[in-house]
């Protein structure tokens, strides 16, 4: 690999850097960053103008569903969705079966990561914070934080017990690790749908109250104050979790949240369809929530956006509206969503887009930032901001085409990514 | 005049002229029902299939009968109980209909949107015959039918529904029809079998009977979901009754006549005491027999428009 990269606009948050400028890359490393016309002898010259080169981006909500739910996600579709939608790392999910909650598991994952595409999309394994996921006994955090586990989670269900939540924040905390919660009331979302509104009582579906997701989130944040532990709320879908963390934060606690592109995008009214790719969990909320969600991206409250990518088949959403499983896919959808959404709009730089899908939790997780600099091995996404398209399913690399974005016409799209010195092109 | 939509699947979004559509063709065969012969040719040919994914004696009754009526060839479908897994048949249910060249689907199901799902995915077209909570357009059709017989117009009367609101869909699809058609509505329920944001249909919100009875031209009781719902929306049934059941001696205190509509099957004496339900201002009995006539007209107009 000899290539030079011409009149990107290079966007790195670690340096400050925001210039026009040109990059050699030999074998995945960066030989030199330039500036003008001039071309380095014997490289492939690819031109990037108008387009946007930042460092890699990271989804670090991410259900890769192997191993055991093979027939809707494989790690290897993951990483090449993963790679489509212009992500050069993945963070996946622990509710697998088994689920990740030993080190033997972390250690699969890890492995079948490399060997899928050659490595070229980083996979990080976030573990189980109890045993089984079932909520009741720690799971072995520091065997699973040695092996590689960037996190801890239950996700698909709440670390639901106050006890357990305090003891993993204080035990998780001593590796520097977070605990992510899938904030929810149990008793009060039970056998809900869809968010609890004007549109369920219209629609008679059984709702999931806004205030079964704060009430969990408040809970964490006063044990994340009494542990001294670090806490981070995954897709966070309401006005009134937007303002605890924004208040959690003016008290400088280590609490940080996520958002998904759906969740900043879509609105519950979208379920009178009854289509099925309009469940997910949380569920989709009102206007006056995505508003708010969009003053938290805007102000800092929301650190991270993350695709919660969850993969279903065909059939297993081909069912009644409360018989289907919550989620949808994320990962190829992400960037156009936030550009369209966020960028175009005037709700985000796109320096500030760059650090919530780059920076900020790469950061939460402690892995070490990305630097466009010179004798640096290229980590890198790139965009075309302005390109124009519309959202086919059927190309979607996912195993799994469950979106309700189907037919949407998005602003800005994933071009490509180069990590490990390994290529992959969108088009 | 048809209708402007290939199926029925709610009252919501229904056009006012729609419904009035359908209550005088109602009422054309209505005339029908009390002739000796009560058979008309009209749906000669045509294949009707009753889907239930869920327990139904009257509806079922009313649809079988209304399709009979109209001389249609009837395929039963009970598919209710726990033996068919759930979600798998839905899709392939759908399947089994369009293989069997039917023309009409009467569907039943315990989910909200299931005939909307079937809709999208057959040619045949779909009645809703109930959706887990969502709409029971034919039920609110005849009730509405039996308040403008009674009545001779449903504009400006007040209409109060009673009870459990929030898992009733006969409550949803009068509250949209009624809007439609410009009657006043109110409901009655302890707070927490009202559902959230009502008020934001246009509809006014009592707790307390006693409060709406002084206002009320016509009380249609809901049915109370004894097992499921006791001790988490309400403590008791001996409550329940005090507070919301409708007795001789309370509405004799209103000091007016209130019609009493219920769509069955009656709990005596929980929701409604005996005396009411077979009292001189209690309508049930009218309502099933013009549910019959109302049916008639929906699967007439369904099968003809189109």
């Amino acid at each position: 690999m000899n290539i030079f990269l011409t009149g990107a606009r290079i966007i790195d948050p670690a340096t400050g850097r925001d210039e026009i400028g040109n990059i050699h890359l030999i074998d995945g490393k960066i030989e030199r960053l330039t500036k003008g016309k001039a071309v380095p002898r014997g490289s492939q010259i690819i031109p990037f103008d108008g387009k946007i080169l930042a460092p890699g981006f990271i989804d670090m909500h991410v259900h890769l569903r192997e191993p055991g739910f093979e027939h809707k996600e494989t790690i290897l579709t993951g990483c090449t969705s993963a790679a489509a939608g212009g992500f050069t790392a993945v963070c996946c999910m622990p509710n697998t079966n088994p689920p990740i909650d030993d080190e033997s598991v972390v250690r699969l994952v890890q492995n079948k990561g490399r060997e899928a595409l050659g490595g070229l999309v980083d996979v990080y394994p976030i573990a189980a914070v109890t045993i089984g996921r079932k909520g009741e006994r720690l799971a072995p955090i520091a065997e699973l934080s040695a092996a590689g586990a960037v996190a801890f989670t239950d996700d698909g269900d709440p670390v639901y017990n106050a006890e357990i939540m305090r003891r993993a924040l204080e035990y998780a905390g001593m590796f520097e690790r977070p605990i992510i919660q899938h904030a929810q009331d149990m008793p009060m979302t039970m056998g809900g749908s869809m968010n609890e509104g004007l549109t369920s009582t219209k629609l008679g579906l059984p709702g999931m109250p806004a205030v079964a997701e704060d009430l969990v989130i408040a809970r964490d944040i006063f044990l994340a104050q009494y542990t001294d532990g670090r806490y981070h709320v995954a897709h966070l879908s309401t006005a009134g979790a937007v303002d605890l963390v924004r208040q959690a934060k003016t008290r400088k606690l280590s609490v940080t949240c996520e958002v998904t592109p759906h969740h900043f995008t879509l609105t519950d009214d979208i379920v009178r369809s009854f289509d099925t790719n309009t469940k997910m969990n949380p569920p989709l909320r009102t206007a006056a929530d995505v508003e708010a969600i969009k003053a938290g991206l805007k102000d800092g409250t929301i650190d991270v956006i993350a695709t919660d990518h969850a993969p279903h088949s065909f059939d297993e959403k081909q069912v009644e509206y409360q018989s289907a499983p919550f989620g949808i896919v994320g990962l190829e959808t992400a960037v156009g969503l936030a550009m369209t959404e966020l960028v175009h709009k005037g709700v985000l730089t796109i320096h500030q887009l760059v650090q919530k899908l780059s920076t900020n939790p790469r950061r939460i997780l402690r892995l070490p930032d990305i630097a466009i600099a010179e004798g640096e091995m290229a980590n890198l996404t790139i965009i075309d901001p302005d390109a124009e398209w519309v959202v086919d399913p059927s190309t979607f690399r996912s195993k799994s085409k469950n979106t309700p974005f189907a037919g949407y016409r998005l602003r800005g799209k994933p071009v490509g990514i180069i990590n490990k010195g390994i290529s992959f092109w969108t088009s | 005049m048809p209708l402007l939509s290939k199926h029925l699947l709610g009252l919501e979004g229904m056009p006012k002229n729609d419904i009035q559509l359908i209550l005088d063709t109602a009422e054309s065969f209505r005339e029908v029902l009390e002739r000796p012969i009560k058979k008309v040719p009209p749906l000669q040919g045509k294949t009707i299939a009753n889907m239930f994914f869920e327990g139904s004696t009257r509806t079922q009754l009313s649809f079988e009968l209304a399709e009979r009526r109209l001389s249609a060839d009837v395929l039963g479908f009970q598919v209710s109980g726990s033996s068919v897994s759930k979600g798998e048949s839905l899709k392939d249910t759908a399947r089994n209909i369009e293989a069997m060249k039917v023309d009409m689907v009467v569907m039943r199901h315990w989910a909200a949107g299931a005939p909307h799902y079937l809709s999208k995915v057959i040619d045949a077209n779909v009645v809703n015959a109930g959706d887990g909570a969502h709409e029971h357009p034919t039920q609110a059709l005849l009730d509405m039918y039996t308040l403008k017989e009674k009545y001779g117009r449903i504009e400006g009367l007040h209409v109060c529904i009673v009870g459990d609101v929030l898992h009733s869909r006969v409550a949803r699809s009068n509250i949209q029809g009624l809007k439609t058609m410009g009657a006043r509505v109110s409901v009655c329920g302890p707070a927490t079998m009202i559902p959230k944001e009502l008020d934001r249909l246009g509809v006014e919100i009592y707790h307390h009977l006693d409060d709406v009875l002084q206002e009320v031209d016509v009380l249609n009781v809901l049915r109370l979901q004894l097992e499921r719902d006791a001790g988490r929306f309400f403590p008791s049934i001996r409550e329940y009754h005090n507070s919301y059941g409708i007795t001789r001696e309370r509405l004799e205190k209103a000091g007016r006549p209130i019609t009493i509509m219920h769509p069955g099957p009656i709990n005596r004496d929980v929701e409604l005491s005996a005396d009411v339900a077979d009292g001189e201002h209690s309508v049930i009995l009218q309502q099933v027999l013009n549910g019959v006539a109302v049916r008639m007209a929906v699967l007439y107009l369904l099968a003809t428009g189109n």
